[in-house]
């Protein structure tokens, strides 16, 4: 993610998040394993198949998802298709430029998309119109409008909560239309590490602060299903394992009170 | 993680479908400066992968919008040969070796001194001649050593190794069938000294307690595949030091 691209993170400011983070709290008031305030707004376009418009504090992003039938990848016949993109909008932040997608927002959107591949969301196998040779392919678009930090959160929520509210267009393929077939609600969790803390949801500034990242996607299960350490910074394996569980607790609030 | 499917990955015996215990690794063999003309270089065959790594810099950082006042840059560039896979892979970098040069840029400037070359790039070029699973943690194992083997001052070596899940069970180092057909995949890569992480992806279904059992077996296997990689530094400083006229 960006480090200091947009002017460089006031001395003060950097200052008193890490004084705050020594007396166990957040430069915004935050505890260290609390979300800022979440917002979903389902069907916010009701031209795509689903959609959702998701603030995460001050990040914003709209997920949109087209269904379409086509060709199934040959390694797989009988499944649908599923693929997700990210546009780091430059409207969403000073240093974001339009053009293709760069590393970050191909890794953005490679860690969201496993997240929901590898939870088995959507039964894929339901998506079969003709086996070989037509399925539905789900495209899901996210276009980050307002950046300030904690990219992967806000797409997991916005990719989930689109696909919960899409309907595939089976009228079109002369049968009817139907809502994509759910199984499972996957929740990711990041978290970066500020000195020796590790705190989750970051803010644009804590995201300056910090060393290194970690996503952890659990599934209702309790289970892992995806994972990603990013930046240059390192963790401790004790500081992996305290990852898993903060996303764990964590995570199970956030499907309870926003996802289901 | 690969599609559901009938093939047995583990036999009655324990054993998998190469014949290996779950905790054995395949074999690996480094070589370092095999090509000439860069700065370092290394060579890497583990299992059936085939991963050729070359170091080019310290280097003046370009373009310079790039620098960074304080440190060298680290530009991995993870790259699959058109040949080296099964069906035909359109050359040039795709969605998946983007992602796999980041957070191999990531994990290798944790082990490089990186202050000590402020507006500096450090450029590792990891060619993939021959895919046979684990090539982001084959490339990176090899990466460390053909950095080291450039002379660029470092506090660590890098070492990467992956453990999974098949047919129900953790082991270690995944080969080609196994990545396909198994439930979880988890590539780490570690430090070797200090054991921190640098470098971890995960997809797949897998309890805590299974990625706690995938680590130990993760941790335990570092130690040897960094002894290989000594043993490939150590044979050239050695023999660096007999040219010029050591004992």
């Amino acid at each position: 993610m960006p480090r200091d691209e947009a002017g460089v993170l006031s001395e003060i400011k950097r200052d008193y998040i890490i004084k705050k983070l020594k007396e166990g709290k957040r430069g915004d008031g935050r505890g260290l394993d609390e979300f800022r305030e979440i917002s979903i707004q389902t069907n916010f376009v009701p031209r795509a198949a689903g959609s959702a418009f998701v603030k995460l504090g001050r990040t914003k992003i709209v997920a949109g998802v087209k269904i379409e039938s086509g060709e199934p990848f040959p390694d797989t016949p009988n499944q649908g298709v599923l693929t997700t993109n990210v546009e780091l909008l430059p409207m969403a932040f000073p240093t974001f430029e339009s053009g293709p997608p760069n590393e970050n927002s191909i890794e953005i959107a490679r860690v969201v998309d496993r997240g929901i591949r590898e939870s088995k969301m959507i039964d894929l196998e339901k998506l079969v119109i003709e086996p070989a040779k037509k399925v539905y392919i789900v495209f899901v678009d996210i276009n980050v409008i307002d950046y300030d930090g904690n990219l992967i959160d806000a797409c997991t929520m916005g990719v989930l909560s689109a696909l919960k509210s899409a309907i595939v267009p089976g009228s079109k393929e002369g049968g009817k239309d139907f809502t994509l077939p759910i199984r499972n609600l996957p929740v990711s969790v990041t978290m970066v590490k500020i000195g020796d803390e590790i705190v989750v949801d970051p803010s644009v500034e804590e995201e300056q602060l910090s060393s290194a990242r970690v996503t952890v996607t659990i599934s209702e299960d309790g289970h892992l299903r995806a994972m990603q350490k990013g930046d240059a910074g390192s963790f401790t394996l004790d500081e992996i394992r305290k990852a898993i569980k903060i996303s764990s607790d964590t995570g199970k609030l956030i499907r309870e009170k926003y996802l289901q | 993680m690969g599609t559901a499917s009938d093939i047995k990955l583990i036999d009655e015996n324990g054993l998998r479908v190469d014949g290996r215990s779950p905790t054995e690794l395949r074999p690996i063999k480094i070589e370092t400066d095999v090509l000439d003309r860069a700065d370092g270089s290394a060579y890497i065959e583990w299992g059936g992968n085939k991963i050729m790594v070359a170091v080019y810099g310290p280097r003046e950082a370009y373009p310079k919008h790039t620098q960074d006042i304080e440190k060298a840059i680290i530009k991995a560039r993870y790259n699959m040969a058109a040949f080296s896979v099964d069906e035909r892979k359109r050359p040039g970098p795709d969605r998946r070796s983007v992602e796999i040069s980041k957070v191999i840029s990531e994990a290798l400037s944790n082990a490089v001194m990186v202050e000590q070359f402020p507006r500096a790039q450090i450029d590792v070029f990891i060619e993939v001649l021959q895919a046979d699973a684990g090539t982001r943690i084959a490339g990176l194992t090899a990466a460390s050593v053909a950095l080291a083997s450039a002379g660029i001052p470092m506090r660590d070596l890098v070492v990467g190794c992956t453990a999974g899940k098949i047919d129900g069970q953790i082991v270690l180092d995944l080969g080609k069938e196994e990545d396909n057909f198994g439930q979880a995949d988890l590539p780490m890569g570690i430090l070797s000294k200090s054991g921190k992480v640098v470098l971890m992806q995960m997809d797949g279904d897998l309890s805590v307690e299974e990625f706690d059992k995938a680590t130990e077996m993760i941790l335990d296997a570092i130690k040897r595949i960094n002894e290989i990689q000594r043993q490939a530094l150590a044979g050239k400083f050695i023999s660096l030091a007999l040219e010029r006229g050591g004992e």
